[in-house]
């Protein structure tokens, strides 16, 4: 078997002209932006040391924002805004997806275009910009005919460097929306599909470099006065443009978008609806990797269609609720909570993934640990695993607080790691999901939460304001709701953990359709 | 001096730094037209100063500059550069344009069509002595010392000025190469009618090539006049520099047979 005949590097092709398209789209709109800010401002601070040092100062600090945490700091920005303009002027806008995305990569592109325009254009001869007045040229002429041509090669390798780090870059607006390379890695890396983290960071390093070579070209054509090179650089930057039109082209017009979480589950499950819309001759794509905190304002500004959420995590996130409740109860009130916004909760799939305090199972017995409660006189010397987010979140806080408990040590750990981590003794408890496959897979336990800390968790479906009256996407969906057990969907996650061809978000989600679609 | 001065500075003055360095120092001298003036001093004299008041690369803190009887603040800046040639220190060529595109920088600036400078381009290569053929499309890296700075004069000269300011144009360059350029230079300056200030802090090349000679240093103009006026000065400064060409001429006469001298 060769490595290629995976039916997996199929399934990265076909996605190829809509990933590389929209990539490509946001990179050059977001450099071109960063450009016709940067160059203005590069040369108005040249000989203003004060303005200089302000502009390097802030694009250095913009710099050190990581990548991901700016781009998902722009997404919030951009939908206050967005609500200002609306209650203002009339109009809003979307705040998801491509304008937070341009706007965050543009930022970060200013770097290396200032510095190296300002460098440029500082180490150029005085004497040369004095005949250059001395000749009669005005201060315009001067910086066109002179000053520009001399420092363009250092400029160019500034523009270089920004475009690579763009392009780079770019794979992480994945979680805020914006269609990239990086929904291969984003997803590659819940599901454990290792062909498509590899063919995502391929396909971005190819275009990084092709594009940097394609400016080579053209500063080369430049410097040489070789208008074939430049012409041939122009050309190929041309002909990425238009390849970005691609993906505006394979869209039909009007299509449901189905929205997709950070893991596995949520790949699984926006595959699945997207297949059922389908199959009832609706148009759906899916939008994946969406961070938790963009999804639900994306759903209710009509950025996406319908997703799946669980009751809990609106409960506690979204709407910051710190009371308990039981489950139907639960339900009923954040089902009104929800119609105030207009977003309708169409019903329970059937099963519920809350976070769960997890043992392997030898060592719960051989301790007479069934409950939580029956943990807190151990927890001073153990230590708890958890994923990036749990130990901010309420919950945590709520189990601290019901049960008194305090562990010897937190770590935090990515989620497909800390199963493995607890099954070999690495730490002792981990805070996992109830509807992981992982959990039979180690052999562990659910711990029993006899105080009810944990608020409950079913998983919804939720349908945007503006599909609030369509009855074929209702009827499409009917047939899911209420059917997937919580057996089914750990034997579904454990089958999206696997790494072979059927592992995939959509061989996964047509094998549950098989079982539950009777 | 019949009549108004081409070029007349009158109690000028200029300081840098906030007042603490005084460059040009209540100087007070006329330029008449035809005119071959050098001004001589040593580095920190004060004499680049005065020539880039001329054209106004800087302004005057204070008294009055008059180009061809007009003050110089009255006039725009960019206009006056236009009609003034000005030779650079070691050429000061532009590096990414060709010969025939730094020669033909002002008049293209002027707006004048290119076939008319293109023209003037091979008018002036012939004047400077460069081969068209050979040198019209080359880059400034690839000449010599010696024809870039014939590429400056050519390129001062292009917009057919009445004026032409020089600063240092031969300083940097080997004796015979000098000695040549500088002969052609004076004869251009005849023929066309120039009226040049050249900037030098050799006595000598003053002496072989101006009419008159004004002298420098710190800030002040010392004196002023014909090389045999300037012999008759009672300062000591103008005395020591004046020695060295005298001492210089003496020796060569001694040294030299005088059959040699073509």
């Amino acid at each position: 078997m060769s490595l290629f005949s995976d039916p997996r590097w199929h399934e990265a092709l076909t996605h190829l002209p809509d990933y590389l398209g929209n990539h490509l789209r946001v990179s050059i709109t977001a450099l071109a932006l960063g450009l016709v800010v940067s160059l203005p401002l590069a040369i108005l601070s040249r000989n203003r040391p004060v303005l200089r040092g302000a502009l390097l100062g802030l694009a250095s600090i913009v710099q050190t924002v990581p990548g991901l945490a700016l781009l998902a700091l722009f997404y919030p920005l951009l939908l206050a805004f967005a609500a200002l303009t609306l209650s203002w002027f009339g109009f809003g806008f979307s705040a998801f997806g491509f304008l937070p995305a341009v706007l965050a990569l543009a930022l970060y592109s200013m770097l290396p275009v200032l510095r190296n325009t300002i460098t440029g254009l500082r180490g150029i001869d005085p004497a040369i910009i004095e005949a250059a007045q001395g000749v009669g040229m005005t201060p315009r002429q001067s910086l066109l005919t002179v000053e520009l041509p001399l420092a363009l090669p250092v400029m160019m390798a500034g523009i270089r460097t920004a475009a690579v780090w763009v392009i780079g870059t770019a794979t992480l607006s994945t979680p805020i929306g914006q269609t990239s390379l990086g929904n291969y890695i984003f997803a590659g890396l819940q599901t454990q599909n290792w062909v498509f983290v590899l063919f995502g960071c391929a396909a971005a390093a190819l275009l990084a470099l092709a594009v940097d070579q394609l400016l080579a070209l053209i500063e080369a054509g430049i410097a040489n006065r070789s208008r074939l090179r430049a012409a041939l650089g122009g050309i190929g930057i041309a002909a990425l443009v238009a390849a970005t039109l691609v993906p505006a082209m394979t869209q039909p017009a009007s299509t449901y978008i189905v929205g997709a979480k950070t893991f596995a589950e949520q790949y699984v499950l926006s595959s699945l609806v997207a297949q059922r819309l389908r199959a009832a001759g609706l148009p759906a794509s899916t939008r994946e990797g969406l961070g938790s905190n963009v999804i639900y304002d994306a759903l209710v500004s009509g950025d996406i269609d319908v997703y799946v959420d669980y009751s809990g995590t609106l409960w506690a996130n979204q709407f910051h609720r710190s009371d308990n409740k039981p489950r139907e109860q639960l339900l009923a009130e954040l089902k009104t909570i929800l119609a105030q916004q207009k977003v309708t909760l169409l019903g329970e799939l059937g099963f519920a993934n809350a976070y769960a305090l997890l043992m392997p199972r030898q060592r719960a017995e051989a301790l007479g640990i069934h409950s939580i409660s029956d943990l807190v006189s151990h927890a001073h010397d153990m230590s708890i695993a958890a994923d990036y987010e749990f130990f901010s979140r309420p919950e945590w806080t709520g189990i601290r607080k019901t049960y008194r408990l305090a562990f010897r040590a937190q770590r935090q750990m990515q989620p497909d790691f800390m199963y493995a981590a607890v099954a070999s003794g690495e730490v002792d408890v981990i805070a996992g999901y109830t509807s992981d496959g992982l959990i039979a897979k180690y052999d562990l336990v659910v711990l029993d939460d006899d105080r009810h800390a944990i608020p409950p968790y079913d998983a919804i479906v939720l349908l945007a304001p503006k599909r609030a009256d369509d009855q074929a996407l209702r009827t499409a969906l009917q047939p899911l709701l209420g059917k997937i057990d919580i057996a089914t969907m750990r034997a579904a996650n454990l089958r999206a953990a696997g790494n072979d061809g059927a592992s995939s978000p959509d061989a996964v989600a047509r094998w549950l359709w098989a079982k539950v679609g009777k | 001096m019949p009549g108004s001065p081409l070029i007349g500075f009158t109690h000028v003055a200029k300081s840098f730094d906030g007042g603490r360095v005084r460059a040009v120092d209540d100087v007070s001298l006329g330029v008449a037209e035809g005119e071959f003036l050098a001004i001589v001093g040593g580095s920190g004299s004060g004499k680049t100063t005065l020539l880039r008041l001329a054209n106004r690369l800087i302004d005057a803190d204070a008294g009055r500059i008059t180009v061809e009887g007009e003050d110089v603040r009255e006039g725009n800046p960019i206009r006056l550069r236009r009609r003034i040639g000005y030779v650079f220190q070691s050429g000061g060529l532009f590096p990414h344009m060709s010969v025939s595109g730094n020669i033909g920088i002002t008049p293209k600036l002027l707006g004048m069509p290119a076939a008319e400078i293109a023209a003037r381009v091979d008018e002036l290569l012939e004047l400077i002595r460069l081969d068209r053929a050979q040198h019209r499309d080359r880059m400034p890296h690839e000449l010599s010392g010696g024809q870039r700075q014939r590429v400056g004069v050519a390129r001062a000269l292009a917009a057919k000025p009445r004026i032409v300011l020089m600063d240092e144009p031969f300083g940097a360059l080997d004796p015979l190469t000098r000695d040549a350029l500088g002969d052609d230079y004076r004869a251009l300056h005849k023929k066309l009618g120039l009226t040049t200030v050249m900037i030098t802090h050799d006595m000598t090349e003053a002496i072989l090539l101006a009419d008159r000679i004004a002298v420098m240093r710190a800030g002040r103009l010392l004196a002023q006049g014909t090389p045999a006026e300037l012999s008759a000065s009672p300062d000591p400064y103008v005395g020591e520099l004046l020695r060295t060409p005298r001492r210089q001429a003496e020796r060569l006469n001694t040294l030299l047979p005088r059959d040699s001298v073509a």
